[in-house]
């Protein structure tokens, strides 16, 4: 499966970001080979508005079938819902340790929103 | 005649009582003062003057709807979109219409003309007079995000032939920059606080980058040091008027009464004020 990981860099050592549409990067890693697919730059985590449906966006055009991350909002989640993406929450460390605990179903499949909307902007502005 | 607007980089610096003692003063020499309220998130220059209104109008924007029969999916509304506000998700597009400008890019590029427009309601504007005073004001709805274009509304209200007085929204992002682009000259109203300082500074850096001419008005200004005079030298920007704390000024303002009513001293010094203006604005040649 094609698995999307919301990360603070780029790579499988990356660590991983808990704010779905506002995080820097995406690396997208193929679930069953754990292989590194690509990283993916987030041109809408600064965005003032819409980064989550953004991002969603982003990765619904690259086949991404399942994002792990921390958090979603509820327009993300609708959008991802939307592009037929899964959502896998409860990722720490970094981005090769998540989809290890993918593999070992340790992470939390979401269907709804995690967070209130725009909760990844004020996380962004007190960093 | 001249559009004269009334900005702060923060709220609560005394903005909206200028501009309404400014508007004031100047009834009793010229028939054509207006005043426009364009604080349209938090307008309150009415309770203040208590126009009599004529007239109420809904304002909306035009936003996009999307018919998924003719929709290919093929992106291109979502990458002309500057505000984020489109995005296309395998058979769904996604219209977030609380960041949609109702700029009408979208649907005038759609090569499948699956787009169509409705029109949403932001807020309202009203106009009417107090007294000799013409008035005119933005309310936009609550919860309301998208004041630029109640804002612009607002402003086409302007008489040409007016002494046309803008009270604009605190800060400095879109909304204020809707509120003073195209004015004559722009009045920044601080307080000599560090903060006021620092707001001030990226208030006058909009107005530069915009082209207006501006001056500067120190409201409670017997209340911090002298850093903001100071700064005013510095950056070229002419003092016009320094307000300083007056109980009775603060007395009618909490009653909700123009100080320039009562007190003859005042009216002469907002008098001032405008030739101050008037004195400085660089000559507008209109077509
Ligand atoms: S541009 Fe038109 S056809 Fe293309 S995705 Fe948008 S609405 Fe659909
Ligand atoms: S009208 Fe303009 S702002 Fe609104 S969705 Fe279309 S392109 Fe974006």
């Amino acid at each position: 499966m094609k698995l999307a990981i919301s990360a603070q860099g780029e790579g499988l050592n990356a660590q991983t970001d808990q704010r779905f549409g506002r995080c820097p990067y995406f690396v997208l890693v193929d679930s069953e080979s754990g292989e590194l697919l690509e990283s993916v730059r987030n041109e809408s985590a600064g965005a003032a508005g819409g980064a989550g449906p953004q991002s969603a966006q982003l990765l619904s055009h690259r086949g991404v079938e399942a994002v792990l991350t921390g958090n979603v909002g509820p327009k993300a989640a609708h959008a991802l819902k939307a592009g037929r993406i899964k959502i896998y929450t409860g990722v720490e460390g970094s981005v090769c340790a998540a989809v290890q605990k993918f593999n070992e179903n340790k992470l939390i499949a979401v269907s709804e929103a995690t967070t209130s909307a725009h909760s990844g902007m004020q996380k962004g502005r007190q960093r | 005649m001249i559009n004269l607007a009334i900005a702060s980089g923060k709220g609560g610096t005394g903005k909206t009582t200028v501009a309404v003692n400014l508007a004031l003063a100047l009834i009793p020499d010229y028939d054509n003062v207006e005043l426009l309220d364009c604080d349209v998130e938090e307008p309150n220059a009415h309770l203040f003057l208590k126009p009599e209104f004529e007239l109420e109008k809904a304002v909306g924007i035009p936003v996009p709807a999307v018919d998924h029969d003719r929709c290919t999916f093929c992106g291109r509304c979502s990458e002309v979109c500057m505000f984020n506000a489109l995005a296309v998700l395998k058979d769904q597009v996604i219209i977030l219409e609380e960041l949609c400008h109702g700029c009408g890019s979208c649907a005038y590029l759609c090569p499948e003309k699956a787009i169509t427009e409705y029109n949403r309601p932001i807020g309202t504007i009203k106009s009417g007079s107090a007294g000799k005073l013409k008035f005119g004001g933005g309310y936009l709805n609550p919860g309301e995000a998208m004041s630029p274009p109640l804002i612009n509304a607002v402003k086409k209200m302007i008489q040409p032939d007016h002494i046309s007085i803008i009270d604009a929204p605190p800060g400095t992002s879109c909304p204020v920059v809707s509120a003073v682009s195209g004015c004559d000259y722009c009045l920044l109203v601080t307080e000599p606080t560090p903060f006021g300082l620092n707001d001030l500074d990226l208030a006058s850096q909009m107005v530069s980058k915009l082209g207006l001419p501006a001056g500067v008005v120190i409201n409670r200004s017997d209340l911090g040091d002298d850093r903001g005079e100071k700064y005013c030298r510095h950056a070229g920007l002419p003092v016009l008027q320094k307000i300083p704390f007056d109980k009775e000024l603060a007395g009618l303002y909490a009653r909700g009464e123009a100080v320039v009513s009562h007190n003859r001293e005042w009216r002469r010094r907002f008098k001032a004020l405008f030739s101050g203006i008037t004195g400085n604005k660089k000559e507008v040649s209109r077509p």
